[in-house]
C-alpha cells in the first residue's frame, strides 16, 4: 500500500490517445477539479492493457487503477468493449487470488467529451478508495 | 553489451503563466535534473516551449549536447507533439524518440486549487516521460491511403465557400445540407452591411458557382446519420429524405398552382414564426434549389396539389446513400436565442419580438412598417438578451448584435418614415469597422441608453402602452421612459439545439456548449478528432466575413491533411518475443485486423506480425499469456517504468 494519503488516494488512470484523453484534457481546460494524485498514462486501446500492468500498479502503490475505457467509440472496432471487460474480468480473478479488493479495479467508458463523467467518476473512486483503504 | 544510458533534454514550459500560475516550474526542473542526473543531461525552464526563439534553441540545445531525446512538459500533445517532433528532426534526431508530458490540461488546469498538489503531480508525470523517454527508439512512420474526398456538413454561407475552395484545390466534395434549401441563416437576411448584395443574392450567387464545379455533389434534404472509421477514410451513410416532387417532371408555373391550392398553413420558421406557410413550399421564389418541398409532417395528403401538377410524387421514397471522406468539414451553424416566456416582455406582450422576428418584418413590409396591424414609429431595442448573462448559461458576447441591430435599426429608418430608434443598450461592441455603422445612427439621431448588468431595463404593459424604463448611467443614472410601439429583444447566437450531428462525431464542446477547436489562435479550426475540421458560427458566433475566412481556413486545414493521398501513421505497432511465443493461437483470435500470421521459425511455430496491417490497437497483448507480445511505444517495460515514476 502506498504512503497514507488522507485527503486523497493514489490512482492511476489507463486512458485512450484518441476518445478518453481528449476528455481528461478536456476537465483540465475547464477546471473540473478531481485529486492531483490521479495520474493517467495513455495508451492507443483499452482492450490493450495487460492484467499484468494493473497488478504491477498494486504491487508498487497505487490505491487503485481506473481504466477509461473507449467503449462503443473505439477507432479499432465494435469488438473493444467486450475485450476491455473480458481483461478487466481477468484481472478481477487475479486480483482475488491475492487478495485485492476487485473494488479497487473499476471500469467506465469516457468519450471524447465525458470530462464530467470522468471527474464524477475518479472522485466517487477516490472516496471509496479512502473509506475502505485509509479508512 | 550493455546499451549506453541515454543523454536526455527537458524542457519545461512555463506557457506564460498558464502553467507557472499554478506549478512551481522551477520545481519541476530541478526535481528531474537531480534525481535522473544520469542521464538527464539537460533541464531547462522555458517561458513559451513552443515559441520560434526557443525552437531554434532547443534544435542548437540536441547537437551541442548530443542528446539522444527531448520532453518538452507543456499544454496536451494534441497541440504540440507535432511542433517537438519537428524539432527533434531538425536537429537529425529521429521525431519517435521526442516524449511529451502534459502538465498544463493535466496538472496546472485540473488542479488549480492545489498548487503543491500540481507541483508534485507535474513531477511524477514529467519523470514518468523520462521513464518512458529511456525505451523511445528510432522508428520509421507507416504510411496510409487517404480517401481524396472532403464531407462539408451544412450548406450555408460556410460551408458553400469551403465547398468551393476544396473544389478549387481537386479534392471531391460532398456538400450535405439537412434542410430542403441551401443558404442556412444569410438566405434569411434581404439587407447586410458593408455590401449592397443582399443575403439571398449571395447565396444564388454561390450556388450558382458549386454548379461549376463537377466535383462537388451538393445533396439537400440529408443528414448523416451514422460514421466509421477515421481520419483518411471516414464511412458516412446519409439518409435523403424526398421531396415528394419530380424534378423531371416539374413545371414551375404548375408548381406555383400547387403552392396556391394547398389549403394547409402551418407557422412559418424561416420568417421566425411572424407568419404562416403551406405544406408544399419554398421559402422564397428565388431559393435553391429551385424546386419546392412537401413538408410531409404538415401534409394532409388532400390530393390538392396532385390534381394541378404532375410533379407530385408521393412514392418517392427515403435513400440511403454510404459515402467515404477523408475529411469532415462541420459547418452547421448556430441557433438564435429564444427568449424566456415574460423576458423583457417576451410572448406576454405582444409588442415585443426578437431581432431575427425584426429584421424579417424589415423585409417583409413595404412603405409602412406594420406589425400586428399597428404602424410601427417607435422602436426600442433591448441588448443582450441572452447573452452576458449573470444568471443564465449564456455567459459569452455574441459578438454581432450590437453591430446587426444597428444595421436593422439604419435599415428600418431608411425604409420607413418617421422612424425613432431608441438603443437600450450595455456598451456597444461595434468592433472595427463596423463602427462605421455606429457613427451613421448617431448622426441619424438614433437615442443610446447604457445600464449595466444590476440595472437591466424594464418593460411593463400599460394599457395599449408598452413602456422601457431605465436608469441610464450615461445621464447620472437618471430615469429615463420611452413609449414604444414595438420592443425588439437583440437575440445572439446559441449552439444548434439539434446536436445530433455533434453527438454522432462526438465533438468537444467548449464552456459556451459551441464546438471547441483545439487551440483558439495555434489550431482554429481542427478539433482533437482527427479529420475533422469546423468552420462558421457551430463554433462559436461570427459574423459572415468571420464565418467565411473560418471556412477557407477549414478547407485548407482539410485538404492539407488529404492532399497527399496518403498520411503518416505513428508506426506503433505489436511485436512479438519468438522465444517467449509457441502458438497458441489467442493473439490471431483478437486481432480485428487478421494481422497475426502463423509462420514457421526454425523448429518451432509462432506468430508473425504483418505490419503493414496492424493498426497498433494492442488487443492481441493482453491475451497472450507467456507475454510474448507487445507494442511499440506502450511495452511492459515502458509502462512499467512509468507506473514506478507515477507512484
Amino acid at each position: 500500500m502506498g504512503e497514507l494519503n488522507k485527503k486523497s488516494a493514489k490512482i492511476l488512470v489507463f486512458s485512450t490517445e484518441k476518445i478518453s484523453d481528449p476528455a481528461i484534457d478536456m476537465a483540465g481546460l475547464l477546471k473540473l477539479h478531481y485529486p492531483p494524485t490521479v495520474y493517467t498514462i495513455s495508451i492507443p486501446c483499452s482492450s490493450g492493457i495487460k492484467p499484468s500492468w494493473i497488478l504491477y500498479a498494486y504491487e508498487k502503490g497505487f490505491d487503485g487503477v481506473f481504466i477509461a475505457a473507449d467503449g462503443s467509440d473505439c477507432i479499432y472496432g465494435e469488438s473493444c468493449t467486450e475485450k476491455t471487460g473480458n481483461l478487466v474480468s481477468k484481472t478481477h480473478n487475479l486480483m482475488k487470488e491475492k487478495n485485492i479488493d476487485p473494488a479497487r479495479l473499476r471500469m467506465a467508458a469516457i468519450c471524447s467529451v465525458c470530462s464530467e463523467s470522468f471527474v464524477k467518476q475518479v472522485r466517487g473512486f477516490n472516496e471509496y478508495l479512502l473509506k475502505t483503504l485509509h479508512a | 553489451m550493455e546499451k549506453k544510458p541515454k543523454r536526455i533534454g527537458v524542457y519545461v514550459c512555463h506557457c506564460g503563466g498558464n502553467i507557472s500560475d499554478y506549478v512551481d516550474v522551477e520545481k519541476v526542473r530541478r526535481s528531474v535534473e537531480g534525481e535522473d542526473a544520469e542521464i538527464v543531461v539537460l533541464a531547462k525552464t522555458t517561458m513559451f516551449a513552443c515559441s520560434d526563439a526557443n525552437q531554434r534553441e532547443m534544435v542548437e540545445d540536441i547537437k551541442a549536447n548530443n542528446l539522444d531525446s527531448v520532453i518538452v512538459s507543456s499544454c496536451s500533445p494534441k497541440l504540440h507533439m507535432l511542433t517537438f517532433r519537428n524539432v527533434s528532426v531538425r536537429a537529425d534526431l529521429n521525431k519517435f524518440t521526442y516524449v511529451h508530458a502534459n502538465i498544463r490540461e493535466q496538472a496546472s488546469w485540473a488542479h488549480s486549487d492545489d498548487k503543491n498538489g500540481a507541483t508534485e503531480k507535474a513531477i511524477h508525470l514529467v519523470k514518468a516521460a523520462i521513464a518512458k523517454a529511456r525505451y523511445a527508439e528510432p522508428l520509421e512512420t507507416n504510411k496510409i491511403r487517404a480517401v481524396k474526398t472532403v464531407a462539408v456538413i451544412g450548406a450555408g454561407v460556410a460551408g458553400m465557400k469551403a465547398a468551393i475552395s476544396l473544389a478549387q484545390k481537386n479534392t471531391d466534395v460532398i456538400l450535405i445540407e439537412k434542410e430542403p434549401f441551401v443558404g442556412g441563416r444569410v438566405a434569411q437576411w434581404d439587407s447586410l452591411s458593408t455590401t449592397t448584395e443582399t443575403g439571398k443574392e449571395m447565396v444564388k450567387r454561390l450556388y450558382n458557382e458549386l454548379l461549376k464545379y463537377d466535383n462537388i455533389t451538393i445533396m439537400t434534404n440529408s443528414e448523416v446519420i451514422e460514421n466509421k472509421g477515421s481520419v483518411g477514410n471516414i464511412s458516412l451513410k446519409i439518409k435523403k429524405t424526398p421531396r415528394f416532387i419530380n424534378a423531371t417532371a416539374c413545371h414551375p408555373d404548375d408548381l406555383k398552382r400547387a403552392i396556391e391550392v394547398c389549403p394547409v398553413e402551418v407557422p412559418d420558421d424561416f420568417n421566425f414564426r411572424l407568419n404562416s406557410r403551406k405544406a408544399i413550399y419554398k421559402n422564397y421564389p428565388s431559393e435553391y434549389p429551385q424546386i419546392p418541398v412537401i413538408d410531409v409532417k404538415n401534409c394532409t395528403r388532400c390530393g390538392e396539389c396532385e390534381k394541378v401538377c404532375k410533379a407530385i410524387d408521393f412514392n418517392e421514397k427515403e435513400e440511403i446513400f454510404e459515402i467515404v471522406a477523408g475529411s469532415v468539414l462541420m459547418a452547421t451553424g448556430f441557433d438564435s436565442y429564444t427568449p424566456a416566456y415574460g423576458e423583457f416582455g417576451y410572448a406576454t406582450s405582444e409588442n415585443v419580438i426578437t431581432l431575427p422576428q425584426f429584421k424579417r418584418l424589415i423585409d417583409t413590409q413595404f412603405d409602412k412598417l406594420i406589425y400586428k396591424g399597428k404602424e410601427i414609429k417607435t422602436i426600442a431595442y433591448i441588448y443582450c438578451v441572452g447573452s452576458r448573462q449573470t444568471d443564465g448559461e449564456n455567459t459569452y458576447c455574441s459578438r454581432n448584435c450590437c453591430t446587426s441591430t444597428i444595421h436593422a435599426a439604419l435599415t428600418a429608418k431608411n425604409k420607413f418614415k418617421n422612424i425613432t430608434n431608441y438603443h437600450f443598450n450595455r456598451g456597444l461592441r461595434t468592433y472595427g469597422k463596423q463602427e462605421i455603422l455606429y457613427a451613421d445612427s448617431l448622426r441619424s439621431g438614433d437615442i443610446y441608453f447604457q445600464s449595466y448588468e444590476d440595472g437591466l431595463p424594464k418593460v411593463s404593459v400599460e394599457g395599449a402602452k408598452t413602456i422601457v424604463k431605465v436608469n441610464d448611467v450615461l445621464t447620472n443614472n437618471r430615469e429615463i421612459e420611452v413609449e414604444a410601439d414595438l420592443v425588439v429583444l437583440v437575440t445572439g447566437m446559441v449552439p444548434r439545439s439539434d446536436n445530433s450531428i455533434g453527438t454522432l462525431f462526438k465533438l468537444p464542446k467548449g464552456r459556451d456548449k459551441f464546438y471547441n477547436e483545439v487551440h483558439m489562435k495555434l489550431r482554429p479550426v481542427e478539433t482533437v478528432i482527427d479529420g475533422i475540421t469546423i468552420a462558421g458560427a457551430c463554433q462559436g458566433p461570427k459574423n459572415i466575413t468571420e464565418s467565411v475566412n473560418s471556412a477557407l481556413s477549414a478547407a485548407t486545414k482539410s485538404y492539407t491533411i488529404l492532399s497527399r493521398g496518403e498520411l503518416e501513421t505513428d508506426p506503433l505497432v505489436a511485436t512479438i518475443d519468438p522465444e517467449k511465443c509457441s502458438w497458441c493461437g489467442a493473439c490471431e483470435e483478437a486481432c480485428p485486423f487478421d494481422a497475426i500470421l502463423k509462420v514457421e521459425n526454425g523448429k518451432k511455430v509462432i506468430a508473425e506480425i504483418n505490419n503493414t496491417v496492424c493498426k497498433g490497437c494492442g488487443m492481441c497483448a493482453p491475451v497472450c499469456d507467456p507475454d510474448a507480445v507487445n507494442l511499440i511505444a506502450c511495452s511492459s517495460r515502458e509502462i512499467m517504468s512509468m507506473i514506478d515514476a507515477l507512484v
